[in-house]
């Protein structure tokens, strides 16, 4: 039989500003970078952030949650986590979250799309 | 410092399969910087949650990819099952593992066939694609179709195989097998071959894990991981190693990947040794998803990441996949910096990229 690794899923709800201690925290206890990606909910009209880490010695995943409202300003990791860069471009420009400080902000041109922010709130939503 | 050029480069480029565009800052003919965008081919699959309820994004999931068609459609359904607390029949969890693997060998062989016609060897290509035509067949003969043929649905699968169709399997395991190892000869010692793909594009582990990169790119620069490992499907019931190089380089990458071909194929072979005999495909699924799950499974391309989202209602909230050659961009912007303009072709494919994945 092969060993069989399976942790929990550990999902961390964070204040946006906490976003950049926790990620750094993260980076320094041995996780590296596996994903980001945003939820529009338009129940309560706020944006979910999701951050997830990976120890690729346990397989433990570790992801950080932010809840913002939409006009929140939510500061990049980028500088904290060089590879987040693309993940943080495409919920900037596909959702419309407004993050500053990208490390290479693309200025909506990574996707070349038609539609502003399509995945994001509807304009009269928003 | 040399006078600075702006290539653009694809989205339509006769080495590219896919379209991806790339800005290269060169210093004569040495890149200094690459920009990449995308999205020329974006469909928005994912928001197609708010009009397909669960078990129809099953579909949609799978059609995100027609390379890794199977495992976008296992991932799904995978996550959807941890949320419903669904406990899949071991039949199905072993066919899982069946179609996964031969679905890693066709992609890996188109990969390598497209790796020799892009350092010009088309005698290699066509032996390369020739022996993936078998492994084509195996999926057309037992699901219906080559590519894309739809056997998942959240409690299990669809179809059965039955116990001539395992012995065919195997047998065409042992065609392939032999058939493999003359090719590995020649992608491994002949001098062509080496030329190109040795200390080109080389990154370390460090690299690998400060930019996120994933799958065969990340084992072939030592970089031991292998979401197999996770335990989903039959995979706890399977002897294996993940394959890893510490070179980094071309060379490394043809290698890792070369070897799971092989190591496919001896997984097919457990898999088929220890089916359960049981006759049960799927369970019935009751009620609606209500709650969340990060699920990850290993594409023949590398980890890829399904987030799905459930409140109670058929449609979901959300449903994010994150596929591995979106988590590889950086690190090839960061391979190619510092490269002759005349390998950037060569090391684009190094990676295995997949943009109608990236795309979904």
């Amino acid at each position: 039989m092969a060993e069989v690794i399976n942790p929990q899923n550990i999902l961390e709800e964070i204040s946006v500003s906490d976003l950049l201690r926790r990620a750094l925290e993260l980076k320094k206890a041995g996780f590296r970078f596996s994903q980001a990606h945003a939820v529009y909910n338009s129940k309560d009209n706020k944006y979910e952030l999701s951050y997830s880490f990976s120890d690729y010695s346990t397989y433990q995943l570790h992801s950080l949650r932010v809840v913002v409202d939409l006009d929140t300003v939510v500061p990049s990791i980028t500088e904290i986590i060089p590879a987040a860069v693309f993940y943080e471009n495409e919920m900037k420009e596909l959702f419309g979250v407004k993050i500053e400080m990208i490390s290479a902000d693309l200025q909506n041109k990574l996707y070349r799309i038609e539609v502003d922010t399509p995945f994001g709130p509807k304009k009269e939503e928003a | 410092m040399g006078k600075r050029s702006v290539i653009p480069y694809g989205p339509q480029h006769p080495v590219l399969p896919e379209p991806v565009h790339i800005d290269l800052v060169v210093e004569d003919e040495r890149v200094v910087e690459a920009i990449p965008s995308i999205g020329f081919i974006h469909r928005g699959l994912e928001s197609l949650v708010d009009r397909r309820d669960f078990n129809q994004m099953t579909y949609v999931a799978e059609r995100t990819c027609g390379i890794c068609s199977f495992q976008h459609g296992m991932g799904y359904c995978e996550a959807v099952e941890h949320i419903m607390g669904v406990e899949v029949p071991d039949r199905a969890k072993f066919l899982r593992t069946l179609w996964a693997e031969t679905s890693r060998m066709h992609s890996h062989l188109l990969w390598l066939g497209l790796l020799a016609d892009g350092f010009g060897f088309e005698n290699l290509f066509y032996q390369c694609w020739r022996v993936r035509e078998k492994v084509l067949d195996i999926q057309e003969m037992t699901a219906g179709g080559r590519l894309i043929f739809s056997v998942n649905k959240v409690g299990g699968v669809l179809k059965d195989v039955t116990d001539d169709q395992l012995k065919f399997i195997l047998a065409t395991m042992d065609e392939v097998e032999a058939e493999l190892k003359v090719i590995k000869e020649t992608f491994f010692e002949d001098y062509s071959v080496k030329s190109r793909l040795v200390g080109v594009g080389v990154l370390t582990a460090e690299q690998i894990n400060a930019l996120g990169a994933v799958g065969p790119f990340a084992r072939a620069s030592g970089v031991n991981v292998d979401m197999r490992k996770l335990g989903y499907a039959a995979y706890p019931h399977i002897d294996f190693e993940p394959i890893t190089s510490n070179d980094g380089d071309c060379y490394a990458r043809c290698y890792v990947r070369m070897m799971e071909v092989f190591q496919s194929i001896d997984i097919i072979r457990q898999v088929i040794a220890k089916m359960p005999a049981e006759k049960d495909l799927a369970v019935a699924v009751k009620g609606n998803p209500d709650g969340e799950y990060f699920m990850r499974v290993e594409q023949p391309r590398g980890e890829a990441f399904y987030y799905v989202k459930g409140n109670g209602t058929p449609n979901l909230e959300r449903m994010r996949i994150r596929t591995p050659t979106f988590a590889n961009i950086p690190g090839l912007c960061e391979m190619l910096k510092n490269t002759e303009l005349a390998d950037i072709g060569l090391l684009i494919l190094t990676i295995d990229p997949c943009i109608s994945c990236t795309e979904r």
